[in-house]
């Protein structure tokens, strides 16, 4: 089922989102890259219901989304998460299940199990009773993700999933992200601010700007001309192939545009 | 950190026995001696038939006097541990009390109040929930000026109320007569349950037991609140609602408890770290666990009280002597984190 959003506004007394229109589809993935203060994060908050859109909105399979059951179509993983008390891992994912269980009841086994099964999806067992306080980065990353999947939702949304990693774990979060999106035939929207990952696991991209954004294959819109637009900055594209004979692009920015 | 639920349960048993060992403990400790062998005579008549001669004074101690004592002396220590927890879950701070939403300020003036107008009485408790909850609601108004943060507002609110009450019950003491009425206030606001009824406890045991059941029945939602408010909301949580449901127990229990015990502090804030340590930080079991440790801590806390000198000392500065400095130790433990 397609997941639509249709001349959807927001905004905060001024609009943010000026009449925003992409479409997903299950399996695949959508960038989201824009500058600062473009309304990445805004527009995760829309789609999860955390904000009321001002006109338009979300559809899936055609129908809009029942702001009642929301929680249960979306899952969210939030750009930083400040830990006050420190849960163990488990009960970190565990927490994921909330919106399948009723306000007055306790998680059931079955809960438990859904848990346990998405840990390993997710291949952070080995942490299951650990706190959360005493994880890397990488790792609490993961947990997050554990959680937004454990509500077993049809659309993944990840705030700038990457942006505090090392290297190395950017690298295992994009491979994870692109493999799950795959097993699990979920509509993946992840905000990001680097066009390389955006080139690397993304089907789709969108470009938020200020009042305007641009829509589609990831290889059309990642171009030397939209970039320049969009963020200022004057960039080279090197193609090359990879190990398996795939072509691919790089992006190398090189200098800001004089404005 | 790392427990398995079986060891977990354990715990539980153990300390499911704490409250009951507390309970009899009171009941023959005391400026009146009674041996153990008394006490079990006498709770034991009522189901065998035992032959009360010569037992009538010690039952009326133990009947009348220490079991009144005991039990609201738990129900308050339990009451005001729940709620700690749960205020500490719900505003994701672990330094936050019941006390923080000027409850127990409000309570304490409508308490004060009552004392310097009719003396004391059922008006003075009535007075004192009445303004116990007037003050939650004055909160609710204030913070609701500038919403754009939350729980910062509230915390802002729960200030600017507590300290107006604070004056104000400064000001009834101005006024009171020196001779009469203002020891009667002073004693009062340092808490004791040296006045502790069957009255008492029938006034505040269903409040307080109502506001108990529903921290209880939310206990593994509040997890879901500590995470704040956006993760909550995509977790398909309504925080705004959930939060002032959560206040509203909160609010019955402290004011109940203020009303029949007078102002205690330090309860709701010390008894849900101790709970962390032993049982972890998952509200679930924290909960309950506060309950038991919170209900045998305040009633261990008031046999102190009463016997360790001549004069009853009142059980607010005793909890402020214990607790504070315990406080600085577990401070001191908590280097890794808020366990």
């Amino acid at each position: 089922m397609t997941f639509e959003v249709t001349d959807a506004e927001f905004g905060y007394g001024t609009i943010t989102l000026h009449r925003v229109s992409f479409s997903v589809e299950p399996g695949e993935i959508l960038a989201v890259l824009g500058a600062n203060g473009s309304g990445k994060t805004t527009l995760m908050k829309c789609i999860n219901g955390i904000h009321r859109w001002k006109s338009g909105g979300a559809f899936i399979g055609g129908n809009s989304f029942d702001i009642q059951n929301i929680s249960r179509q979306v899952g969210y993983v939030p750009q930083c998460h400040t830990l006050t008390f420190p849960y163990t891992v488990s009960e970190m994912v565990l927490f994921g299940r909330a919106p399948a269980i009723n306000l007055l009841s306790m998680p059931s086994g079955s809960d438990r199990e859904i848990a346990n099964r998405t840990m390993e999806e997710v291949g952070i067992s080995h942490l299951a009773k650990k706190s959360c306080s005493e994880i890397s980065g990488g790792e609490m990353q993961l947990v997050l993700i554990a959680r937004a999947l454990a509500s077993e939702p049809r659309i993944l949304l990840l705030d700038e999933p990457e942006s505090h990693l090392d290297f190395r774990n950017q690298t295992m979060l994009l491979n994870l992200l692109r493999n799950l999106v795959n097993r699990r035939k979920i509509v993946c929207i992840m905000n990001t601010h680097y066009p390389d990952h955006a080139l690397k696991i993304s089907d789709k991209t969108l470009l938020l700007g200020k009042r305007k954004h641009i829509f589609g294959i990831t290889n059309e819109i990642i171009t030397q001309d939209n970039l320049k637009d969009y963020f200022g900055v004057n960039v080279e594209l090197l193609p090359f192939q990879n190990g398996k004979g795939e072509r691919m692009n790089a992006v190398v920015a090189l200098d800001l545009v004089d404005v | 950190m790392e427990q398995n639920s079986d060891s977990q349960q354990k715990k539980f048993v153990l300390l499911c026995l704490l409250p009951v060992i507390v309970f009899f403990l009171s009941l023959f400790l005391g400026r009146y001696p009674i041996s153990p062998g008394e006490v079990g005579h006498v709770l034991l008549s009522p189901f065998f038939n035992f032959d009360m001669q010569g037992y009538e004074l010690q039952e009326s101690v133990i009947v009348g006097i220490r079991m009144p004592r005991v039990l609201l002396a738990m129900l308050v220590g339990a009451g005001l541990s729940v709620s700690g927890a749960a205020c500490q879950g719900i505003f994701k701070n672990p330094l936050v009390s019941p006390d923080l939403l000027g409850v127990s300020a409000g309570a304490g003036f409508g308490a004060v109040l009552g004392i310097l107008l009719v003396g004391n009485g059922p008006l003075v408790t009535l007075s004192a929930l009445f303004f116990g909850l007037i003050s939650v609601v004055i909160v609710f108004a204030i913070s609701k000026i500038n919403n754009t943060t939350p729980i910062l507002s509230l915390v802002l609110a729960g200030i600017i109320v507590s300290s107006i009450f604070a004056a104000l019950i400064a000001l009834v003491k101005y006024v009171a007569d020196p001779y009469d009425k203002l020891p009667t206030i002073v004693y009062w606001l340092m808490g004791s349950f040296a006045k502790a009824s069957y009255d008492d406890l029938m006034l505040v045991i269903i409040p307080i037991s109502a506001g108990m059941i529903i921290l209880l029945l939310l206990r593994w939602r509040i997890n879901i609140l500590s995470l704040g408010d956006d993760e909550a909301s995509s977790l398909g949580e309504k925080p705004e609602r959930m939060r002032w449901l959560i206040i509203l127990s909160v609010t019955v229990i402290a004011a109940s408890a203020v009303t029949v015990a007078g102002i205690i502090g330090w309860v709701g804030l010390v008894i849900p770290h101790i709970c962390r340590m032993i049982m972890g930080v998952d509200h679930k079991l924290l909960l309950p666990a506060t309950i038991l440790i919170g209900a045998s801590f305040l009633a261990a806390i008031d046999i102190i009280a009463r016997t360790a000198t001549p004069a009853e000392i009142p059980i607010g500065i005793l909890t402020a002597i214990i607790g504070a400095p315990f406080f600085a130790l577990l401070l001191n433990r908590m280097k890794r984190g808020w366990i």
